[in-house]
């Protein structure tokens, strides 16, 4: 037995359950009331969050803000699916990839919004 | 209360019988019986073949952890009064089975022993100063002292059912309380056990170790402490690079 | 004494139905796969917000069809049994020591609380300001 490198997985995950847990109600309240019309004000219209998400500190904070939810849901996912049913040691490693990766896109075109054109 | 309760023993009699078989017997019911009582009452009267193990008859041992209706107890401390008129006793689920209601207990010591469960002093302590330790240093791991190794947590914990290999919630909160004790250095020499695959991280904080157990221990709490820690280690090794000596 | 060892029972695939905290716990679990999709979703909203203004109003227009305003509320719903199981759970996590007495953990998980009640007003606040 040796100490494992789960802390490479770990620690996204129980940071990204953090940040999800603190402000993703928020997020999803105001842009659900705004989305089914209920505020009114403009408060998503395009020049307002663009203008917004401009801010270079801005973008650095979404890409933690939602990136690490990514990671979490991403291990979660995994480890349920394993308490689920995935039980082969290959079973499990399809699973820990396929999970990881839709991770590792997701948060590669999370980069990519956040820097390309602003 | 009814004069009788009827126990479903769940029996296995290896040398007889190659599967399990459900036995009934039909016990006297007194008020201030425990379910350990009925089951010596059937040894004595009833089948003196039936075997389980208890021993301090106070929930300090550890000794008569069994499953009763599908719930982790330990049978000394199971009023009968308080249960219906019949009950199911089965061994502890998760582990495997000698005999009856008997548990094998070795996978477990095994996994003690490899957490090295012991005070690890630093290399150049002198006998007086090493062993003082203050109310404070000792309120922050006592809680984790307590741990009876009844192995009510083994049943509880599905990841011990799915993954036979891991290591388990007493193990991991025993290697915790020689991790928080203020005169023990040895907790990066049993990160080698506990922050192994086998180790808290087989663990998804399911919780039901902590709600079984006994004597308060909270099993859960404390692994969830070392996957922090034992996080933080791995973090500063690799910004640091330090020797791990 | 002998040491015959029956095989181990594997674990039946239903054992998550057996205990009413065990279904606690695969409930609280499933809430990453909404925690997740609502993350992507956000993603996507940031591609298409750097793509330009036609393409933020189609995004917008998506979270707000029928199908988009239920994914909305459920995630919504997932996201704050998250918070709920994740405050409760933290105090376990970081046991804080004054002397020798621990501080109540409805303590700690009360300021969890404190402190989402104040990020939420940051965010309702930049959200009108």
């Amino acid at each position: 037995m040796a100490a494992s490198n789960k802390p490479i997985i770990w620690l996204p995950f129980a940071a990204g359950g953090t940040v999800a847990a603190f402000v993703m109600p928020s997020i999803m309240v105001v842009v659900l009331l705004a989305t089914a019309g209920y505020l009114s004000g403009g408060v998503l219209d395009f020049e307002r969050i663009h203008g917004f998400v401009a801010h270079p500190f801005i973008r650095a904070c979404l890409f933690f803000l939602v990136g690490l939810p990514l990671w979490h849901a991403a291990h979660r996912l995994r480890m349920t699916v394993q308490d689920l049913g995935a039980r082969s040691a290959t079973a499990r490693r399809i699973l820990a990839y396929g999970c990881y990766l839709s991770a590792g896109v997701a948060t590669l075109l999370l980069a990519y919004s956040l820097m390309h054109g602003w | 209360m009814a004069d009788t309760i009827t126990v479903r023993v769940l029996r296995y009699q290896p040398e007889a019988e190659e599967k399990t078989f459900w036995q009934e017997y039909e016990v006297p019911s007194r008020n201030d019986w425990v379910i350990l009582d009925a089951l010596n009452y059937i040894k004595d009267h009833l089948d003196g073949s039936l075997s389980f193990r208890w021993s301090c008859h106070m929930a300090v041992c550890g000794s008569c952890g069994m499953m009763v209706d599908d719930e982790p107890t330990l049978v000394c401390k199971a009023f009968l009064r308080d249960y219906p008129e019949s009950i199911e006793i089965k061994p502890l689920a998760n582990l495997p089975v000698h005999r009856d209601l008997m548990s094998d207990m070795d996978g477990f010591t095994d996994k003690l022993a490899k957490v090295k469960p012991y005070v690890i002093p630093a290399e150049a302590q002198s006998s007086e100063e090493g062993c003082q330790q203050s109310p404070e240093e000792l309120a922050v791991f006592r809680q984790y002292t307590m741990c009876i190794n009844c192995l009510l947590c083994y049943a509880a914990c599905p990841q011990v059912g799915l993954n036979p290999g891991y290591i388990g919630p007493a193990a991991l909160s025993l290697a915790h309380r020689y991790n928080l004790d203020s005169r023990d250095t040895g907790r990066r020499e049993r990160n080698e056990v506990t922050a192994s695959d086998e180790g808290v991280w087989e663990c998804t904080f399911v919780g039901e170790c902590s709600e079984v157990c006994p004597k308060h221990v909270d099993p859960a709490g404390a692994i969830q402490q070392m996957k922090l820690a034992s996080s933080l280690d791995w973090l500063l090794d690799k910004l640091v690079r330090r020797d791990k000596s | 004494m002998s040491r015959v060892q029956p095989k181990m029972p594997s674990m039946s695939y239903s054992w998550w139905v057996k205990r009413p905290n065990y279904i606690r716990y695969m409930a609280r679990e499933l809430t990453c796969v909404w925690i997740g999709a609502y993350a992507i979703a956000l993603v996507i909203g940031l591609f298409r917000l750097q793509q330009g203004a036609d393409e933020w109003q189609a995004w917008l227009a998506a979270m707000a069809s029928t199908p988009g305003l239920v994914f909305q509320v459920l995630a919504l719903v997932f996201a704050l049994y998250h918070t709920i199981s994740w405050f409760h759970l933290a105090p376990s996590t970081m046991p804080v020591w004054r002397g020798d007495q621990q501080v109540p953990p409805i303590i700690i998980e009360v300021v969890h609380y404190l402190v989402w009640i104040g990020i939420s007003i940051v965010v309702f606040w930049l959200a009108g300001g």
